[in-house]
């Protein structure tokens, strides 16, 4: 009794009755192609994730006005909470004000001297409310930025048409604006932006750039961004209040940490930070926000495969289910084949062979389905098939057929066979 | 005389059941079978005649009492010696044929083979061999249900006889038959008892047992006869009767 023989028995079997082995087989199919199609599409979103927070800016850190810090007492970690209660161990003195960021906080932020880590730091006051006009189009940008020619580079702003404004423009407070496609498209159509005059709160600005169209499927639009130098912005729109945020690049992308203790401690120095006095700043790390998008997304990934993975243990029952019927209703042929002869293992071989047959090409019909259906975008997620799942979900359908068919297979090799014989 | 019996059944028993619900299949039966004899079983429904088929055929094993099948004690055989035995020494036929539906007659021939562990074209030269001595030749490709009563249970004792086992184990092989079958297939046994095939039949008609060169007479789980119609090394008593209709 050979291999192949059971093999061909097997397929005997099955093919006996095609309408049950297909459906038992779409079981496992259905389960395969759940696990991969769902891990590639949790993969799939990850990645994008990655590469929306990759879009900020390389190697970048950012700096934001703390509402909360500043206080005057408090114990140091719970500052927003407790911070204005009757907690305060300084109760009797005035609180202090925080500090808002400064050009001059940029500035020796952007000292190499106090910061050797830092490449560049840009001080960037937002106005999210501008309307820009053109020839009596309108489009209210999403974000206008005020700021440094260093912003460019330290916030993976790239140039598609014309040139960034120079250090010499912010010195000047030139009218001069680069601005993202949506604005672009928004205001101009087709016809090419550079050079002309857009108005914005009775401010005229010459567009002398435009950014590369970045994309994203996030809550915001990136593209949806006007760019223009930090005075300019202030004197017309905003006012010279404090900074809404300091984008600091650090050297290299080893470096980040590094940047972001020489930032702190020189902050840190400048507001008079230290002892009960909380800090009135905070970095966001985009190293440290893209591990923590990371992991959570990884876990929407094993949740997405848990879920798939309980469609392929469900396949798995219905191929024992379909082996105990197939088993009880061979039962005499199981009897015959004992009484000519047939060894225990080659029976056992035969009903498990069957089975993991029927999973085997579940399985690989699986897989198929698993790697076409990822082929398309699903709700705005492009899946990224992860090789290990389909290794994985081929290998779990292979061990299903083997596991789940042991038992049927069992009870026939066990069959006494005059007793199978009397079956009928 | 022959060194070892074909069949050596010493003083076996066969309960059903225990205390007082306990059935007595078989209650003491013992029988020496030579080489090349032809045994006809009889006996009513009840009598322990298939309690003994399946005891001879290795299926069941007896109470108390021992058998031994071509010199070898099976009740000392574990499960896996046993289904040697049975695909190796005996060849059973069924009264419902048993054939493997939706197998070939071919293939159903091969199967005792392939349990045996016989490859590819020396098993299908045996195969077609068994085939033609039951007069199947032309119908080798043929599935079961393609194939009336008679053929269905002539392919069943090529099947039988495919493995050249010490014995045949025949249970009410004509049971299903019409007269014509009949005819055929005992004609079959004939010849495979006149080229010295050892055969066990089971049958409770006389026009059956009458082909046999031995009747044992079976009441109650006991051997009430044992008669012999023809001598062990010659052909069987209805030979040249039944020749004519098979040729």
């Amino acid at each position: 009794m050979t291999y192949t023989e059971i093999l061909r028995f097997a397929l005997r079997g099955l093919s006996a009755n095609k309408l049950r082995s297909g459906l038992t087989t779409l079981g496992i199919l259905i389960g395969v192609g759940a696990v991969i199609l769902l891990v590639a599409v949790g993969n799939g979103s990850s990645l994008q994730i990655q590469k929306n927070i990759q879009r900020l800016g390389a190697n970048s850190l950012t700096v934001l006005k703390s509402t909360s810090g500043g206080g005057g007492g408090g114990g140091g970690g719970f500052r927003a909470l407790f911070g204005g209660g009757g907690q305060t161990q300084q109760s009797n003195g005035p609180r202090t004000q925080a500090h808002d960021l400064t050009v001059e906080d940029a500035k020796a932020l952007a000292d190499p001297s106090g910061a050797p880590s830092v490449k560049s730091a840009s001080p960037v006051v937002n106005d999210q409310s501008a309307t820009a006009t053109y020839q009596g189009s309108s489009h209210a940008i999403g974000q206008l930025v005020g700021t440094y020619p260093g912003y460019f580079e330290a916030a993976n702003k790239i140039l598609n048409t014309g040139t960034a404004f120079t250090m010499d423009d912010v010195t000047n407070a030139r009218k001069v604006m680069v601005i993202g496609t949506t604005v672009g498209t928004a205001l101009f159509g087709t016809t090419d932006p550079l050079g002309k005059q857009v108005t914005v709160a009775g401010v005229p600005f010459t567009v002398v750039g435009v950014l590369k169209t970045q994309g994203g499927s996030g809550f915001q639009d990136p593209d949806d961004v006007a760019i223009a130098p930090l005075s300019t912005v202030q004197q017309s729109l905003t006012g010279f209040s404090g900074l809404n945020q300091i984008v600091v690049q650090a050297t290299g992308s080893t470096t980040v940490d590094s940047a972001q203790s020489e930032v702190t401690a020189i902050l840190n120095q400048r507001h008079g930070i230290g002892g009960s006095v909380t800090a009135d700043f905070q970095i966001l790390n985009q190293a440290q926000l893209q591990s923590t998008v990371a992991s959570s997304s990884q876990t929407f990934t094993v949740l997405l495969g848990a879920v798939a993975a309980i469609s392929l243990l469900v396949g798995g029952i219905g191929i024992t289910n379909i082996m105990l019927v197939t088993v009880t209703e061979r039962t005499r042929e199981i009897g015959i084949r004992k009484a000519i002869g047939a060894p225990k293992g080659a029976i056992l071989g035969q009903f498990i062979a069957e089975a993991t047959v029927l999973s085997l090409v579940g399985g690989i019909l699986g897989v198929a389905a698993g790697v076409a259906g990822s082929q398309f975008t699903i709700v705005g997620v492009t899946p990224v098939i992860v090789p290990s799942s389909i290794v994985l979900a081929l290998g779990v359908s292979v061990a299903i057929g083997l596991f789940f068919g042991s038992y049927p297979a069992n009870r026939a090799a066990k069959l006494r066979p005059i007793e199978a014989l009397r079956h009928e | 005389m022959t060194p070892a019996p074909v069949l050596d059944v010493r003083v076996v028993t066969k309960v059903y059941g225990m205390g007082e619900t306990a059935v007595h299949a078989l209650r003491g039966v013992s029988l020496r079978v030579d080489q090349g004899d032809y045994v006809a079983i009889m006996g009513a429904s009840g009598s322990g005649k298939s309690t003994l088929m399946n005891i001879l055929g290795c299926l069941d094993v007896p109470s108390t009492g021992n058998y031994l099948l071509d010199g070898t004690d099976v009740g000392s055989l574990d499960e896996g010696q046993q289904s040697i035995l049975r695909n190796r020494k005996i060849g059973f036929i069924f009264q419902s044929f048993n054939l493997i539906p939706r197998m070939s007659a071919l293939a159903n021939v091969e199967l005792p083979l392939a349990y045996g562990g016989v490859r590819g074209s020396t098993r299908r030269r045996r195969a077609l061999a068994a085939l033609d001595q039951v007069g199947l030749a032309d119908r080798v490709d043929h599935e079961p249900n393609e194939l009336s009563g008679g053929q269905q249970q002539r392919v069943a004792v090529a099947r039988a006889l495919v493995t050249a086992p010490a014995l045949l184990l025949a249970d009410e092989p004509t049971g299903n038959l019409d007269s014509k079958s009949t005819t055929d297939v005992l004609g079959v046994l004939d010849r495979l008892s006149l080229s010295g095939r050892t055969i066990a039949l089971i049958t409770h008609e006389d026009d059956v047992a009458a082909h046999a060169k031995r009747v044992i007479r079976l009441v109650d789980g006991q051997i009430i006869e044992d008669r012999r119609q023809a001598p062990v090394d010659g052909p069987p008593p209805r030979f040249a009767w039944t020749a004519e209709g098979t040729r």
